[in-house]
């Protein structure tokens, strides 16, 4: 099994030299434009928030699976997990900024200890959606687990799942050998609890290309993602969000060990389309770290650039400075504005 | 100039060819941008009839350019070499029809 860049003592377990690699090569010598020039000739540097709609909080880097693409470096062996008192603040400034949406995210989200606490709390506390990013291997886990998809549908939660292809071969080597199946029977399960049917039980998947390559039209892939999964599997979901690889943590790995990372990096700087930018996540997201540190999405939380703004911590949280701040950009962020564009929420045109 | 007859960067100049004829050269791109698009053939298998006729008439450049689309569709290895194969079988099955003109050479000229 694929270890984490931080087990293994990678020297890209260090988001100083994940960021050192982003900004050498090509940007250091100038042949290459840096992603805030390209914002200055667009005319929209530096990039401010819109508002606050989605609270993203990932509660730990802990994970049943090691993906070989993944930005968190998410792992067994990662032990960081959000405490009681680091979420019982974020939901304090949940409900006082009264924000939409309580997006969940890790790791696997799961497996922080309060979990199901969270879900109770945020729900009694009025949060309008709760969005739980579940790597669908974890409710086939074990028999506590096992029991979450009742529970998921018990509070309404809208769940985003990920899986790259309705093959097991793409799947399997992306997340993990024997990762395709168990996803296929939590989805089956999902869907006979109303799951990707009941209005109210909204099932999302996300496809993040299973390799040096970005993603197609959304519409097209997900109409293909419909008929295959429905043929094959009997199994319907809402919609598919296509999700950019952005070169960090272990896809930046990847990209380095297959001699694939400048193509990369070119590919995404031709596919620079400016009209993604006013719909780009950190401008309407914030994300909170495992310790309660604030960044502007979770690409940023991963390369630990915190917040610019004196409010940087759930501890000292004020509203009005996080939307006053300038989001802090690197070259990481062309993989946001690459063609059709690419969010949590999947393509932004 | 490369010390090869093709260059991978070239595929990424295609477009530099309107330069010396703006007119011809802009119509080719958008006729090709409106083929590509979906309509009564869907885009992907549209991917795929590129793929195949790419290795018919052995363009470098457009295999390069749809494995990748292939892949970005999720277009699966089987897929992609079976269209391959339906290019190869029309391309030897065009050889070996000119068999027949063969044979009826053959037969004309023959007691």
């Amino acid at each position: 099994m694929l270890k984490s860049l931080r087990s293994r003592a990678a020297p890209l377990a260090s988001s100083t030299h994940q960021i050192k690699t982003l900004e050498g090569g090509g940007f250091k010598n100038a042949t290459l434009r840096t992603f805030d020039e390209a914002l200055k000739l667009q005319g929209t540097w530096p990039l401010k928030p819109r508002a606050l709609d989605i609270l993203q909080v990932n509660l730990g880097y802990m994970c049943n699976q090691t993906c070989a693409h993944c930005h968190v470096d998410a792992a067994p062996d990662r032990k960081e997990i959000m405490g009681l008192d680091t979420l019982k603040k974020v939901l304090a400034v949940a409900k006082k900024t009264e924000v939409p949406t309580l997006d969940l995210t890790g790791g696997a989200p799961e497996m922080n200890p309060h979990f199901r606490w969270l879900i109770e709390t945020a729900r009694e506390e009025g949060i309008k959606e709760i969005i739980v990013r579940s790597n669908l291997t974890i409710l086939e886990a074990n028999a506590s687990y096992k029991t979450l998809p009742e529970f998921f549908k018990k509070h309404k939660l809208r769940v985003i799942s990920s899986l790259p292809h309705y093959s097991m071969k793409r799947t399997d080597k992306q997340r993990g050998e024997g990762v395709f199946s168990k996803s296929i029977t939590a989805l089956q399960k999902l869907n006979a609890l109303g799951y990707g049917n009941d209005p109210e039980l909204i099932l999302d998947l996300v496809y993040n290309p299973s390799g040096a390559f970005l993603s197609a039209d959304q519409a097209g892939l997900e109409k293909d993602f419909k008929t295959k999964l429905e043929t094959l599997f009997g199994i319907s979901f809402n919609q598919l969000f296509c999700i950019n690889n952005l070169p960090i943590s272990r896809f930046l790995e990847y990209l380095i060990a297959s001699e694939n990372y400048d193509a990369y990096m070119e590919t995404l700087i031709e596919s620079f389309n400016p009209a993604t930018l006013s719909g780009v996540m950190c401008t309407n997201t914030l994300s909170v770290g495992w310790d309660g540190t604030l960044y502007d999405c979770d690409f940023n939380q991963m390369l630990e650039l915190t917040v610019e703004s004196s409010s940087n911590h759930i501890d000292n949280f004020n509203l009005d400075c996080l939307l006053a701040r300038t989001i802090r950009v690197n070259q990481h962020c062309y993989g946001c504005t690459a063609g059709a564009g690419s969010s949590c929420q999947g393509s932004l045109i | 100039m490369s010390d090869t007859y093709y260059n991978p960067k070239d595929l990424k100049n295609f477009k530099n060819i309107s330069e010396w004829s703006a007119p011809l050269g802009e119509a080719f791109f958008s006729y090709y941008q409106k083929v590509f698009e979906e309509g009564a053939l869907s885009a992907r298998e549209k991917s795929l009839i590129a793929l195949a006729v790419a290795h018919v008439v052995k363009c470098p450049y457009c295999i390069d350019a749809y494995t990748q689309d292939a892949l970005k569709r999720g277009i699966e290895e089987e897929e992609m070499m079976e269209a391959v194969h339906a290019g190869a079988a029309i391309e030897a099955g065009a050889t070996l029809v000119h068999a027949v003109q063969m044979m009826n050479k053959h037969d004309k000229l023959s007691l």
